[in-house]
């Protein structure tokens, strides 16, 4: 890239009403559940939590749309140099490497709790030798994996069995393959300049994404109705539901995501250079599906 | 295509508004540079007057001031504070300051994020602050915030403690996308990254480790307040979860963490001290190569500060000669300052002052990081004053001085003043004194056995923690010696040449004094091969 010509052109925005509405946003929301959670908790209405938090997410969500539209028309407007779609990049792959962080502390967490911790509280450990204080207080405690009989089952009654690799989630693996190809599909196309093709395979790639939000809400109606498995059934619900539950949190903002793009790619946006918003979504999309892989594996199959 | 871009040039060619709205609306890196600055200052003398609270109650033995209730808030806000709203909003504001001036570009690479990242801490401290006036005060549980004390045991509050986290979390992240965003894309044509200023290497590799962690400390606290608020069990044995647990995952994120706090410190003396000592930087390869390691090294050591829970052998073991490693990328550093001023004309300016300073205190902390190493004996260290003496030593006359160090060597760069010497040095051989009074007693009575986070303690320690509260007011008020003396330089004083230094390397140093509200719109010419 000659930096030199580009250079010149790196565009620095002018002033800005949109950051101080973002920031109050976010404090509302967050100021606003915080109190919502504690007006649960002590049993207390939650009026004042709710207000608070519908109006922080209200102009959150206001903000995030004229920042993005704003983005957008400049974009248009040609003020975006080639260094300044190199920042986005850069900008959108460290965002992505910080998911990654995220994921892995609830990774880290389910490895340790199922390599060490689970055989600590038994003392059945070679360390130690023996059976130890904890399992004085807790005798008819059994180390496995997964957690079927928690240490004190009247504070965390434990599930009766768990969700299976081969059913549901396999079903949401395949979905997810599924998207991802979609939506290379859609690249290549908007790579080709055919916009039908682009709009298509956009439309088969949110399809693909809600039909897996649709499967995993069956999946978790299924854990607490047949199974018991919930939240707050012991470590294996707190780990399943942490990781799989954060996942579709992500898969939900992927899909409005790739919303947006079908709407901008209807409105006639994205040419073979000029298509950061749609490989940022693509991106993001591919980054869910790995998360998902991973989680396939260590939480379905290796882990029921 | 060229059109649209000049207009816009034109209209944001002038200076700056006028009124608040030019501080609420920026997208200037030097405004946000200076928000960050003061915003840090502020909390600097909020977390302070909480440490005086906690020194003048431990003044004497015996309950005298405060209920102990109270004084573990204090040790916990003043904890919390001081490390995400004073020294970590300090260094972002010299990040915003410094970096695109010393590569030459004409601002962060996405100003409107960069202005988010300063907005949200505000609001987050103050609900942090707000907590102190809550039903069951404010987080009590130290600044290391342990479940099951900040679980099961924590007040009401601790649920907008957690928020509070995310939004510090948010702001940290955004801000170091920016600044990697602009190191890495936005450096003058021709400027290689072995070419860059080392405060620039340090912040960008701080940077790396601010993305890597602050998520996780994000996750942690989701789990804190899953386990407060939905049942889960990550910190709860009864439910096959497991308190050490947290500890695990907070310390993951807490180690780096301090060096967080510390690279970009190790930054600034680099630049400082070859100014001074009028010669180039011994090392400069070396320096870079320490930084990336210590980095590295960070990942790799956090359970050092778990040798007392229980771990097994082979973890006690591993985690000890681990973080022993750390020593060694850090020597290199040490060695390397001390090498550029072996045989320099050395001159002793207030930045120099606050420089060489750092670098012996720096030291004399790490080495009693080293003795903390050591399993064994940090079976009896850990939990006393001697570990508190050790992490105030390297992060006081450390990371705090580093950031008065910078105050003062850009201070005319950026105000167009030079600031009063005189008072400048009274200022530091006030702080000078005051730290060590305050904390080199502390490792005496850490060493004969004084616990950490208690308001009362045992007569035998009576003569030093006296010692110690009366250093720690001098150090205290003199820092209000310093927000005079920043006040007076930004009102006036001499006028500053453009180079400030003389022997002062860098592209800030090119740039008129004070520094125009907009720099290298147009990329900067390199001197040859100037910056190593
Ligand atoms: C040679 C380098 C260092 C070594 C070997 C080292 C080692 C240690 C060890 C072993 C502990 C745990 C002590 C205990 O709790 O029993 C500790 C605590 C601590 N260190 Fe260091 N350290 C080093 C440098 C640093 C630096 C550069 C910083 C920050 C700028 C720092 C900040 C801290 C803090 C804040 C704590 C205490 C955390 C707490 O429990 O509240 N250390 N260090
Ligand atoms: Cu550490």
């Amino acid at each position: 890239m000659s930096s030199d010509s580009t250079y010149e052109s790196y565009y620095v925005p002018h002033n800005s009403p949109l950051p101080i509405f973002a920031s109050l946003g976010l404090f509302l929301t967050v100021y606003g559940g915080g109190s919502l959670l504690n007006e649960i908790q002590s049993g207390s209405g939650g009026n004042f939590g709710t207000t608070v938090f519908a109006m922080g997410g209200l102009i959150m969500a206001t903000t995030l749309f004229f920042w993005f539209s704003k983005v957008i028309e400049e974009n248009n407007a040609k003020m975006y140099s080639q260094q300044m779609n190199k920042s986005f990049v850069w900008g959108m792959s460290w965002f992505i490497f910080s998911e990654v962080m995220f994921f892995a502390a609830f990774f880290g967490a389910l490895f340790y709790v199922r390599f060490w911790v689970v055989d600590w509280i038994g003392e059945a450990d070679d360390v130690v030798g023996g059976r130890g204080p904890s399992s004085m207080i807790w005798p008819d405690y059994v180390p496995e994996w997964p957690l079927l009989n928690n240490p004190n089952p009247e504070q965390f009654p434990a599930p009766a069995g768990v969700i299976g690799a081969w059913g549901l989630p396999l079903v949401n693996t395949l979905l997810l393959v599924a998207s991802s190809f979609t939506v290379t599909l859609a690249h290549h196309a908007i790579n080709d300049g055919e916009r039908k093709k682009i709009v298509g395979w956009l439309m088969v790639t949110i399809a693909l994404g809600l039909a897996f939000l649709v499967c995993q809400g069956v999946e978790y109606y299924e854990a607490y109705t047949h199974y018991g498995l919930t939240l707050s059934s012991g470590i294996f619900g707190s780990t399943f539901f942490m990781l799989t539950g954060f996942h579709g949190a992500h898969v939900t903002i992927g899909t409005i995501m790739l919303i947006v793009m079908l709407g901008r790619a209807m409105k006639g946006h994205f040419t073979k250079t000029d298509c950061f918003g749609f490989e940022a979504a693509a991106w993001y999309w591919h980054f869910v599906d790995v998360v998902w892989l991973l989680l396939f594996i260590l939480v379905y199959i290796l882990g029921t | 295509m060229s059109a649209v871009i000049e207009n816009h040039h034109d209209d944001h060619h002038h200076g700056p508004d006028k009124g608040l709205m030019r501080w609420v609306l920026t997208t200037n890196h030097k405004d946000i540079g200076t928000l960050y600055l003061w915003f840090s200052f502020a909390m600097f003398l909020t977390g302070g007057c909480m440490a005086l609270v906690i020194r003048a109650e431990l003044f004497q033995p015996g309950l005298q001031l405060v209920v102990p209730e109270f004084f573990n808030q204090m040790t916990t806000m003043h904890g919390l504070i001081m490390v995400f709203g004073a020294v970590m909003p300090a260094f972002v504001g010299l990040a915003n300051w410094l970096v695109p001036m010393m590569i030459g570009a004409p601002d962060m690479a996405l100003p409107r994020m960069n202005n988010y990242s300063f907005w949200i801490l505000p609001f987050a401290f103050s609900m942090l602050l707000s907590t102190l006036f809550m039903e069951g005060g404010a987080p009590n549980f130290g600044w290391t915030f342990y479940a099951p004390l900040s679980t099961e045991y924590a007040p009401p509050s601790v649920t907008f403690f957690i928020f509070a986290v995310h939004l510090m979390g948010i702001s940290s992240i955004m801000g170091s996308i920016n600044v990697v965003v602009t190191i890495l894309n936005l450096r003058a044509p021709g400027m290689r990254l072995m070419d860059m200023p080392l405060f620039v290497w340090t912040w960008l590799i701080t940077a790396y480790l601010l993305i890597a962690v602050m998520p996780v400390l994000a996750g942690v606290v989701t789990m804190m307040l899953m386990d407060i608020h939905f049942g889960t069990a990550f910190f709860s044995a009864g439910g096959g979860g497991d308190p050490v647990l947290f500890q695990h995952v907070f310390w993951f994120f807490g180690h780096p963490e301090v060096y967080i706090m510390i690279l970009p410190a190790f930054g600034i003396v680099s630049a400082i001290i070859p100014t001074f000592a009028r010669k180039k930087l011994f090392g400069y390869d070396s320096m870079v190569y320490a930084t990336a390691s210590i980095a590295f090294l960070s990942f790799i050591v956090w359970a050092h500060h778990m040798f007392t829970v229980g771990m097994p052998i082979a973890g006690e073991l591993y985690f000890m000669y681990a973080t022993m490693l750390i020593a060694v990328p850090t020597g290199v550093k040490v060695f390397n300052w001390a090498a550029t001023m072996w045989q320099g004309s050395m001159t002793f300016e207030t930045p120099m002052l606050f420089a060489v300073a750092f670098v012996i205190l720096f030291t004399i902390g790490g080495l009693s990081g080293l003795m903390l190493s050591i399993v064994p004996a940090d079976f009896q260290y850990h939990d006393t004053y001697f570990v508190v003496a050790h992490f105030h030593y390297v992060l006081v006359p450390g990371s705090i001085f580093s950031i008065m160090a910078a105050a003062y060597y850009w201070l005319p760069k950026w105000t167009g003043n030079m600031y009063d010497e005189t008072l400048g040095k009274t200022h530091f051989w006030l702080s000078f004194v005051g730290v060590n009074v305050t904390f080199f007693p502390q490792h005496f009575i850490g060493l004969a056995g004084m616990p950490r986070r208690y308001p009362d303690y045992a007569l035998q320690f009576a003569d030093w923690n006296m010692v110690s509260s009366v250093g720690a007011f001098i150090f205290g008020f003199s820092q209000l010696l310093f927000l005079f003396i920043v006040i007076k330089c930004i009102m006036g004083g001499k006028k500053a040449t453009d180079e400030v230094w003389d022997g002062a390397e860098g592209l800030e140093w090119t740039i008129a004094s004070p520094a125009p509200y907009h720099t290298f719109s147009t990329p900067p010419e390199l001197p040859e091969r100037s910056m190593a």
